[in-house]
């Protein structure tokens, strides 16, 4: 029997920022904002706070509302006594910075880490660029661009358009299928009243919006926000004392197999989802059938098909078919998606929205889009050559 | 030799210049595409990398490929990151020399809404930044 060291911690607060479009303030005021909300909602005053944690981190990381303040910054602001830190990208997906923390926490250099996701995208692009879209005007490609930039593939939105290309072709997969996912999703926002885009999205509205890069248009791309999200990892002996309740870690699946390219990728159709998902699913002995809400990453509607088909949720290839029509995916239906509205609707807040949510299902607070008990969730971060997976799962005492 | 004059991008970026990588940029000179290839197990890596990504020879030098190959997957690109670009088709083809021989890249020399998945193209240059960009244009070949 291996040693699970997700089960040393628990999510033991959250915290959401005001989230919305060109906000016009600054990312360490909405990351306090967050952060001071998850230390209160944890019944923890920031004294306790003893470890610090983010994804991509700040300073070089953070360019074009892509990355939110430095660890550095956001513990000179709260004047934090820290053990432990970390601030850094090249993880395990954005659900890297939750794995680290969890990792802190079991080996004993922290007893309460903050974790935080930052954007201010929204800002960026009113400004005249986020870094989601890189530069496309004269210049250098460099690092994982450099293969990709100079053929005019700028956005994730060219490199997964492709992703969706390939899908459709070898499994038969339709727009119309696929336009499944941002309408549910769009309906579970209408039920939240911190989602950015409320109003009902119809099939007719998909299917004539424009395209940006084919097969993907207008509706299968997330919304750029401005946000912050924030969560308490507390060694696991504190849960009884959370005063709201506190989530459990299950597992994470961390894999990275295969190449951690856009287009080198051998299995265009799953990429690292398959891997970490693979990995999620040897760290436990809970199985897919066991999950009762599915909190995707929904950058584009394609990761999202992504996700529920490497994590078994569906059938490899069968990802159009299953969200067909989209009651399987709905609050009713067998696999709730994305229940606060995913990215593509609640706004794009990194993975952290979707983990937000996920311990708000646990703990029953969801109100009018509460899923009737709700024991287990999964949580997918990260498209492309970038995956992480949590299944995070009811603490009943 | 099959070089294109006309750009479909209004703007084209630079790759980084790096020892490694810069035989691959200024290789359609002459008209070829190459890559890089291991004398010890014959096969082909890329991006190039200082070992052989198989065997981990470093017994490495560029070698010329056919330069025929399948559009394995493509977007039509319509956003207009710079203002005024006209849709342009992005591929990531697979070379017929080896499986997982493949990159991303332009075809062009054709209407983008002719773009299909298994289209057979040939590798074309296009010479701007003191580099020659493969990009890849249909082929009809004799049966």
């Amino acid at each position: 029997m291996s040693r699970h060291f997700e089960h040393d911690s628990v999510i033991s607060g959250i915290g959401q920022s005001t989230v919305g479009r060109r906000l016009g303030r600054s990312d360490l005021d909405l990351t306090v904002q967050a952060c001071l909300a998850a230390v209160a909602d944890a019944g923890l005053t920031r004294a306790d706070i003893d470890g610090l944690s983010t994804y991509p981190g700040g300073y070089s990381a953070n360019t074009g509302g892509y990355g939110g303040p430095s660890p550095y910054d956001v513990q000179d602001t709260l004047r934090l006594d820290l053990n432990w830190h970390q601030g850094a990208a090249e993880v395990p997906g954005q659900l890297g910075a939750l794995v680290a923390a969890c990792t802190a926490v079991s080996v004993g250099l922290a007893r309460h880490v903050l974790v935080y996701r930052t954007v201010t995208e929204s800002s960026a692009q009113g400004a005249g660029g986020r870094a989601s879209v890189l530069p496309a005007g004269p210049g250098t490609a460099s690092g994982m661009g450099t293969w990709l930039l100079p053929f005019g593939g700028v956005s994730a939105v060219n490199w997964l358009a492709q992703v969706a290309t390939r899908h459709f072709h070898e499994f038969g997969t339709t727009r119309e299928q696929l336009a499944a996912i941002p309408i549910t999703v769009r309906q579970h926002a209408s039920l939240n009243p911190a989602a950015v885009f409320r109003t009902p999205l119809t099939g007719e509205q998909y299917l004539g919006a424009r395209m940006i890069s084919s097969p993907l248009c207008l509706f299968d791309c997330d919304v750029p926000v401005d946000g912050a999200t924030a969560l308490v990892v507390s060694a696991a002996d504190y849960a009884p004392d959370a005063p709201n309740g506190a989530a459990r870690i299950e597992a994470f699946g961390t894999a990275l197999r295969g190449r951690p390219s856009w287009d080198q990728y051998g299995d265009l159709t799953s990429m690292a989802a398959q891997g970490a998902a693979s990995h999620l699913w040897s760290r436990t002995e809970l199985k897919p059938g066991d999950v009762d809400i599915a909190q995707l990453y929904d950058g584009f509607s394609i990761l999202a098909l992504a996700w529920l088909e490497a994590l078994g949720l569906c059938g490899r290839g069968e990802g159009g078919a299953y969200v067909e029509g989209g009651e399987r995916i709905a609050l009713t239906g067998e696999l709730p998606l994305n229940t606060a509205g995913g990215q593509l609707s609640g706004g794009r807040l990194h993975g952290f929205g979707l983990l937000h949510e996920a311990v708000v299902q646990l703990r029953g607070g969801a109100g009018a889009r509460q899923v009737a008990g709700a024991e287990v969730v999964v949580v997918a971060n990260g498209g492309g050559p970038i995956a992480g997976v949590a299944l995070l799962t009811a603490d009943r005492g | 030799m099959a070089t294109v004059d006309d750009d479909v991008l209004i703007s084209r970026m630079a790759p980084l210049d790096d020892p490694l990588t810069r035989f691959f940029w200024t290789s359609g000179a002459d008209g070829q595409l190459r890559f890089l290839h291991c004398a010890t197990c014959g096969y082909f890596s890329h991006p190039p990398g200082p070992r052989c990504a198989r065997c981990l020879s470093a017994e490495l030098s560029p070698r010329a490929v056919s330069g025929l190959g399948t559009v394995h997957t493509f977007t039509v690109n319509h956003q207009q990151w710079v203002p005024g670009q006209a849709p342009y088709v992005i591929a990531i083809v697979r070379l017929d020399e080896q499986e997982d021989l493949q990159l991303t890249t332009n075809v062009c020399g054709c209407d983008w809404a002719e773009v299909t998945v298994g289209m057979r193209v040939r590798v074309c240059f296009l010479h701007r930044n003191d580099v020659w960009y493969p990009l890849f244009e249909p082929v009809q070949e004799a049966r």
